[in-house]
């Protein structure tokens, strides 16, 4: 529901003055409502929001290089199609991401551009390697599960344009969480070779996906700032809690082991215990020593640089038609 | 009364991943399908009508579904590699109607050769050897120029031949051409578009678009003379003729002179390869024959 900021000043009235702006924004906020690209909004919000949706939308593009390694040797036709499907729609997420982003006035090209030079980041759990088509469906249950735990919040979230996204986002996601776990359901049902390789991608992916909540609230810098805004729901802690608790029946159910000896089902507080992710590591993969973020941008940097020929061939071309369509439309009217 | 809300939409927010287990594995095959939930050859009677030739009949669905399969696998290998947002999903998206309809054909060609193969007996466990599909089809992924050529030429003459086939006697395969030609009238379009734009735009473009025609062309010569089809209804000299005109008119907007070669020797409906197909194979055949008792 858009606010009222963008059509209570009339088009020759001089602009309200700032302090109003603010207290009509604030209000906007505490009242759940959403915030629309043409109402005013607090410069910090703006470039915050910026900064999220496009560390998104860009984690969506390299999120596509993991697993669309694998669609050239997917085991069968149908699990061809089924990943095929999933890596293009992870392609259509980045498009409306950025969409979203260029609502806030930001350029997609722009925001690529920080992407290739780094300045940009993307989720840290795309720089593991996927060395067998196990860590298909573990990424599918796993990183696509704790994707829905994050994102599913953010249907909520106060800038309208971005929880719109999240609400087609969120539900092409959750199809690949199911796909991604009833090809683990169908592989454990399978020979003793294809049951370890699922418990081995488990193995590889448990930690990693912790770490995809962010580092732990008291360590957090912005995260209190976005929960004022609204932008984002609930803490990090609450958010991997969350995630544990709803993915210890799932392992259960699939017949695979989560690799933390600390794991255990806690009664007085309803929840599970479970260990410490190593924060130092997130905070190595970040800062780009991860095992594959070396990988990951050299790939993504030669499809920008290889396509650039074909971009400037688009734009050219556009350019020609105009000014040819000009040209006709002078020969008509003399 | 936030807390309350709160606590409603933390019920909300729950509901999508405890869904997961529910519901056990009976449902699974209609979503997983892939490309989308309408079964094309619902209602449609699958079995052998009398006057068809069984063993034709199945070497055409051998045929089209290998063109569709080797044509899937070169698009797959632009995943992350295209040029911009919008080519990835229209390339994956070419990509999965491909897939698609070699998988509809290898069902057809395992009930028509007798042997009862599934689809994925004819994608996985056949040899380069027993591979029919034309050998323009298998030849490397080359640049954007020769993709979207490649895919101009090969989606005019397969629109073309389906276009035709829809009407033919065996009703699985006129219902799978009759669904590929909606798919196929895209693909014609996206590429076509993509050809004048390239031969239109810059000198480097319209240098590679040059390039990538003078590499198909003698490669063309075998798609017009391929007769695999005529059994059905189709006459090979008209879908040539449909297919040279298309390639005419987008030369033309392009600023291109049309490919026009003469013929390489050989042809892949004949069994003849290119050395390019084997590593293809080797790569879709990887992970199904190193687990070969395995369930996917």
């Amino acid at each position: 529901m858009p606010s009222s900021a963008s059509s209570s000043p009339g088009d020759t009235a001089a602009p309200p003055p700032e302090q109003d702006l603010q207290a009509h924004f604030d209000r906007t906020i505490a009242r759940d409502q959403r915030v629309e690209p043409r109402d005013w909004m607090p410069e910090g919000y703006r470039k915050t929001l910026i900064r999220q949706i496009a560390q998104h939308a860009h984690s969506e593009i390299i999120g596509m290089q993991p697993e669309g390694a694998w669609i050239t040797r997917a085991p069968s036709l149908r699990r061809k199609a089924i990943l095929f499907a999933k890596v293009q729609d992870e392609a259509g997420h980045g498009l409306y991401l950025y969409s979203a982003a260029e609502t806030l006035g930001a350029d997609r090209d722009d925001l690529t551009q920080r992407l290739l030079e780094g300045r940009q980041k993307y989720s840290s759990i795309f720089n593991y390697p996927t060395p067998t088509f196990a860590d298909v469906g573990v990424i599918g249950w796993f990183v696509d599960g704790a994707a829905i735990c994050n994102q599913v919040p953010l249907c909520r979230s106060s800038y309208g344009p971005y929880a719109r996204a999240m609400v087609r986002v969120c539900k092409e996601e959750s199809f690949h969480q199911r796909q991604g776990y009833e090809l683990l359901r169908t592989m454990m049902r399978g020979t003793q070779a294809q049951r370890d390789m699922v418990q081995d991608a488990v193995n590889r992916w448990w930690w990693p996906s912790l770490m995809m909540f962010g580092p732990p609230d008291d360590d957090s810098p912005n995260s209190a700032q976005s929960m004022a805004w609204r932008i984002k729901r609930h803490s990090n802690d609450e958010l991997r809690q969350k995630f544990v608790d709803m993915t210890v029946p799932q392992a259960d159910m699939l017949g695979v082991t989560l690799p933390d000896p600390e794991l255990r089902w806690d009664e007085e507080r309803g929840r599970h215990h479970f260990g410490t992710p190593d924060f130092a590591e997130l905070m190595r993969v970040i800062k780009g020593d991860g095992p594959c973020n070396a990988e990951r941008m050299a790939r993504r940097r030669s499809a920008h640089e290889e396509g650039a020929w074909v971009r400037e061939a688009a734009v050219a071309h556009a350019a020609k038609q105009a000014e040819r369509a000009r040209a006709e439309d002078k020969e008509y009217a003399a | 009364m936030a807390a309350d809300m709160s606590e409603t939409h933390d019920a909300l927010d729950d509901h999508v991943y405890l869904s997961l287990t529910d519901g056990g594995d009976e449902g699974d095959a209609r979503w997983a399908f892939g490309t989308g939930f309408a079964d094309p050859l619902h209602g449609v009677a699958t079995a052998l009508p009398e006057g068809v030739d069984a063993a034709a009949l199945a070497a055409v669905c051998v045929a089209l579904g290998d063109d569709a399969l080797v044509s899937a696998q070169r698009l797959a290998e632009w995943v992350t590699r295209a040029p911009e947002l919008e080519e990835e999903m229209a390339l994956a998206n070419i990509g999965l109607d491909l897939l698609g309809q070699a998988r509809l054909l290898y069902a057809r060609a395992g009930q028509a050769d007798g042997t009862g193969r599934d689809e994925d007996a004819y994608a996985y466990f056949r040899e380069a050897a027993d591979f029919r599909n034309v050998r323009l089809a298998e030849l490397p992924r080359g640049d954007f120029a020769f993709c979207v050529g490649r895919l101009l030429v090969q989606s005019a003459w397969r629109l073309a031949l389906f276009e035709r086939l829809a009407g033919c006697a065996d009703p699985v395969l006129a219902a799978v051409a009759a669904k590929g030609v909606k798919e196929l009238t895209y693909h014609r379009q996206y590429a076509a578009e993509w050809v004048v734009r390239l031969g239109d735009g810059t000198a480097e473009s319209h240098r590679r678009m040059a390039a990538a025609w003078t590499e198909l062309a003698p490669w063309l010569g075998e798609l017009y003379a391929d007769r695999t089809c005529e059994d059905f209804g189709v006459p090979a000299a008209e879908v040539a003729e449909a297919t040279r005109s298309v390639l005419g008119q987008v030369s033309e907007a392009a600023g291109l002179a049309a490919p026009e070669a003469a013929p390489l020797p050989g042809s892949g409906r004949s069994g003849d390869r290119t050395e390019h197909l084997a590593p293809l194979l080797a790569e879709v055949q990887e992970v199904a024959r190193a687990h070969p008792e395995a369930a996917w």
